[in-house]
């Protein structure tokens, strides 16, 4: 069989590559070296959908930013993920810091982002009272929002599976073959081939266009460090905070999380190692010192958990969207740092109109479904549906995380979904389950037990995140 | 949706649930119920299956499931009604429950008292942010310890320990045992503030180094823990960097302190102490929010079971008083606060009711530090009223006093009590 379409890379941008991709009556499928959707950058960075003023004016990023921003809306809703448009502040905390706002403000305009507005000290301080006495002004951009980056992206690839995409999880693409036709990629899974190559590979972008000869960028690793706090925190802001921008991007920003947890980061540093997501004693010390500039009384006490992720950084500065030309059929969506979450929905649409112009035909199917079965969410429900809900599956009436309040029927669904869990992380990013103030120790056996029941393997072949992170290294002497 | 109502709700049956249920029955209350988020009764007892429990309550040493089983053996016989695998989703502070299972759905429990008996959580990786990658194997020690003992699976076989905690230790022992090479404990204080007994018995006789005043500074490995960084710190518990060193293993297991887990007492509005993060209670162990009371580690961790016990008979007691007499404790109105002054850390009760206490008044509280050869004082507006000797007090042995019923006459002047500690001659920190 040949695919039509080979998407490499389940990250955000690939998955609504491949959703878009799915509206047309092609063979598609989205190829990703790990073990579920999201893993990478997707799974660690700010949550914040951008409105579109920091991209300087007339790069790929702005007007791609902008329009991300508005298709963000309908996606969320057709992918039944949680959006909130809570509006985002760039505080000033100097004259130097207003010009510098000022700047921002007549680029967002001629980006044509809607509702951009300079705020005094005292506007700013009734709008975020927690916000310290020392900033002098904000600007205001009530288009900005939040929304859970890997809930989207598994949305997306859900859906795009619905609508018939081959999801190929654990098949890392190891070469290349230009073929008289197409390509043939060769995977850790066996050879695929497909007439055209979509490259989402985020960190590994460079990596994948050398296996078609194609060096015209590079792309560096960025690491970005941040703390989540405890949900009692989650009323400290009200929109996203950020700091007067710098050279090496948005600065710590401090956030309510569309979950309702509080989070502060990134920093901003430079890593040689792709995989190196590690967090470090400075990296979180700068957050916690940065975030306090912002907002006095963050409670470092009610932190949960830090993570890191790493920015996709192009040599080039801007988005690099376009067809290789090095090899016919060969498109590149890399080079996707921030606002890349804001920007996907945009991506997919302008990479399959690229797509298109490749030569590839876009005849649209009757049967797309854009809408995604919903998902459940038990904490969320009235008594009166919780109670109907147990009675049709008393499943829902066994609350296997208890900080979370997440029960048993929600991760039994969240295995069998299309593109569903196989891992302990992977129920956890789908259902919460061990999100929450006590990090799993409470349901990670309960959680182990049920993925082994329902994918009918050995408890001890259980892992946190695939490929050989076995949680349990065998069966009691 | 299913709505009852009962005299009595007990949240939670492990030790301090059972044996304040056990108590109310025995004072003649009829409508009792247990609510359990566990397949079965006993709580954290369950998967503690070494011995050490009861030495205090019943003179012998038992094992957990031993020590549960002699409260859950008499629930069973008193017939006292239990829901199990049952979740608590919300109280309010009209005492309305809301919980949740597979077979009831959804239920409504309106109650004349409430007894909070939910125990404690276990400090996490996230609260310490260590550095490092998040790879599979890094464990808190109690989930370790279900795993093994109740699921009968090994977490790991190359271990360090992080924290000096009881779980800790006594995992470090049981995991020799399974065959497992428990590398090193690291304890970031100078001293372990734990059970002497439990040093003895599951690190010297087993060979296992403690090492204090040491951290863990980074964790590496993609897939499965590699390794750790293990460093010494200075007097302000920061890593001295020349002291880092790589320990190779497959395993952390984190046993750095447990939490009262109250967010349910969170929700019904109750008053909570900022140093024991558990409910304000009175000597009845009633919290702040009328016909709630409160027992065990959802009040302060507790260091041994019996006390546990003994502190739960106690609230067990209140609130049957509560529910057959509606008894006006007057604490609300009229009651001196203690106050933990000069190295103590924490005083419960945080409240006394100034009445008739015919058997004396017990106060509980844990020191700060290390001291020897001190003296313990109560005073009551400034002026000391009675005290105890002490030749050593740590952190990890809560310490008991018992203020007799005559101390108490004439206290209602002083509007608070402080505990403190007066040191000797020789007294002072000592590592």
């Amino acid at each position: 069989m040949v695919y039509d379409a080979a998407v490499i890379g389940a990250g955000v941008v690939g998955a609504f590559v491949a959703r878009e991709l799915s509206r047309y009556r092609l063979k598609v499928c989205l190829l990703e070296k790990e073990s579920d959707v999201a893993m990478g950058t997707t799974k660690a960075n700010s949550a914040i959908v951008h409105a579109g003023y920091d991209a300087k004016h007339g790069t790929l990023k702005s007007i791609l930013n902008v329009r991300g921003n508005e298709l963000m809306e309908q996606a969320a809703r057709e992918l039944g993920v949680p959006f909130k448009r809570i509006g985002s502040l760039v505080l000033a905390f100097s004259g130097e810091d207003r010009t510098t706002l000022e700047h921002l403000y007549q680029n967002g305009i001629r980006n044509g982002v809607p509702g951009l507005r300079m705020l005094s000290a005292e506007e700013t301080a009734a709008m975020e009272p927690n916000v310290s006495g020392t900033v002098v002004g904000a600007l205001y951009a009530p288009t900005a929002g939040i929304i859970c980056p890997y809930e989207l992206a598994i949305g997306a690839v859900e859906n795009a599976v619905r609508n018939g995409v081959d999801f190929k999880p654990e098949c890392g693409v190891l070469g290349i073959r230009k073929e008289k036709e197409g390509f043939t990629l060769v995977t850790e899974k066996g050879e695929i081939r497909a007439s055209c190559i979509v490259n989402a590979a985020g960190i590994y972008g460079d990596v994948i266009s050398e296996m078609v000869q194609d060096k015209s960028f590079t792309i560096r690793p960025r690491k970005g460090e941040y703390l989540l706090f405890d949900k009692s925190q989650g009323n400290t802001v009200h929109t996203v905070l950020f700091p007067p921008p710098t050279k090496m991007g948005k600065g710590v920003l401090v956030t309510p999380t569309v979950d309702g947890n509080l989070l502060a980061g990134p920093t901003a540093v430079d890593v040689p190692d792709r995989d190196d997501v590690g967090t470090t004693a400075p990296g979180l010390e700068h957050v916690m010192e940065s975030a306090k500039k912002s907002v006095p009384d963050i409670r470092f006490r009610d932190v949960v958990t830090s993570f890191a992720g790493l920015r996709a950084t192009p040599s080039t500065g801007d988005f690099i969207i376009e067809a290789s030309r090095t090899a016919k059929g060969f498109l590149n969506a890399v080079g996707i740092e921030s606002p890349g979450l804001t920007a996907a929905p945009a991506i997919g649409e302008y990479v399959a109109g690229l797509l298109g112009k490749e030569g590839l035909p876009l005849v649209p199917k009757n049967d797309f479904d854009p809408i995604r079965k919903p998902v459940i969410r038990f904490r969320e429900l009235a008594d009166e549906e919780k109670q109907a809900l147990i009675n049709r599956n008393p499943l829902y009436g066994n609350v296997v995380c208890r900080c979370e309040t997440v029960t048993e029927g929600e991760i039994v669904d969240s295995i069998h979904r299309p593109a569903g869990a196989g891992n302990l992380d992977a129920v956890k990013r789908r259902t919460r389950a061990g999100m929450g103030r006590c990090q799993g120790g409470f349901c990670t056996p309960r959680v182990v037990s049920i993925l082994a029941r329902e994918l009918h393997i050995p408890v001890e072949e259980v892992t946190k995140k695939g490929k050989e992170s076995n949680l349990l290294v065998g069966r009691k002497g | 949706m299913r709505a009852t109502e009962v005299d009595l709700a007990v949240i939670g049956g492990g030790p301090a649930g059972l044996a304040a249920a056990l108590e109310a029955r025995k004072n003649g209350i009829g409508s009792i119920l247990i609510l359990e988020r566990e397949r079965e009764l006993g709580g954290i007892l369950q998967q503690c299956i070494h011995n050490g429990f009861g030495l205090h309550y019943f003179g012998e040493e038992l094992t957990g499931p031993e020590y549960a089983w002699r409260f859950v053996e008499q629930v069973e016989k008193q017939g006292i009604p239990c829901k199990l695998n049952t979740m608590v989703l919300h109280l309010s502070s009209d005492r309305v429950i809301t919980a949740v299972n597979s077979t009831d759905g959804l239920l409504k429990i309106k109650a004349k008292a409430v007894i909070l008996a939910m125990g404690c959580r276990e400090r996490t990786r996230g609260a310490l942010s260590i550095p490092g990658s998040r790879p599979a194997g890094i464990f808190t020690a109690g989930t370790a310890q279900r795993f093994v003992n109740m699921e009968g699976y090994l977490p790991g076989r190359k271990i360090v320990i992080l924290g000096s905690g009881d779980i800790g230790l006594i995992m470090a022992r049981r995991l020799t045992l399974e065959d497992a090479e428990v590398r090193m404990v690291c304890e970031l204080l100078p001293y372990s503030g734990r059970l002497t007994r439990n040093i003895v018995q599951c690190l010297e006789d087993y060979n296992i180094p403690l090492r204090l005043s040491h951290t863990v500074t980074n964790i590496y490995g993609k897939n499965r823990v590699e390794g750790v960084t293990v460093a010494e710190v200075d007097s302000n518990r920061q890593p001295i960097r020349e002291t880092e060193e790589v320990v190779p293993c497959d395993t952390l297991l984190l046993s750095v302190g447990l939490i009262p887990e109250n967010e349910l007492s969170k929700d019904a509005g109750i008053l909570l102490d900022r140093i024991t993060s558990g409910p304000v209670v009175g000597e009845t162990m009633e919290t702040c929010t009328e016909g709630v009371f409160a027992c065990g580690n959802v009040v302060h961790v507790h260091d041994l079971v019996d006390y546990v016990t003994r502190e739960s008979i106690t609230a067990g007691r209140s609130a049957s008083d509560y529910i057959l007499h509606h008894k006006e404790t007057g604490r609300r109105k009229e009651f001196v606060r203690t106050v933990p002054a000069d190295g103590i850390r924490y005083v419960v009760p945080q409240q006394i009711c100034l009445r008739e206490h015919p058997e004396g008044l017990k106060l509980f509280f844990r020191v700060d530090g290390i001291y020897r050869d001190v003296r313990i004082a109560v005073k009551c507006g400034g002026q000391e009223i009675c005290s105890v000797r002490r030749q050593k007090v740590a952190p990890g042995e809560m310490e008991v006093l018992t203020l007799k019923p005559e101390l108490l006459k004439g206290l209602d002047s002083c509007g608070s009590l402080s505990v403190e500690l007066v040191k000797g001659k020789e007294g002072g920190l000592r590592p």
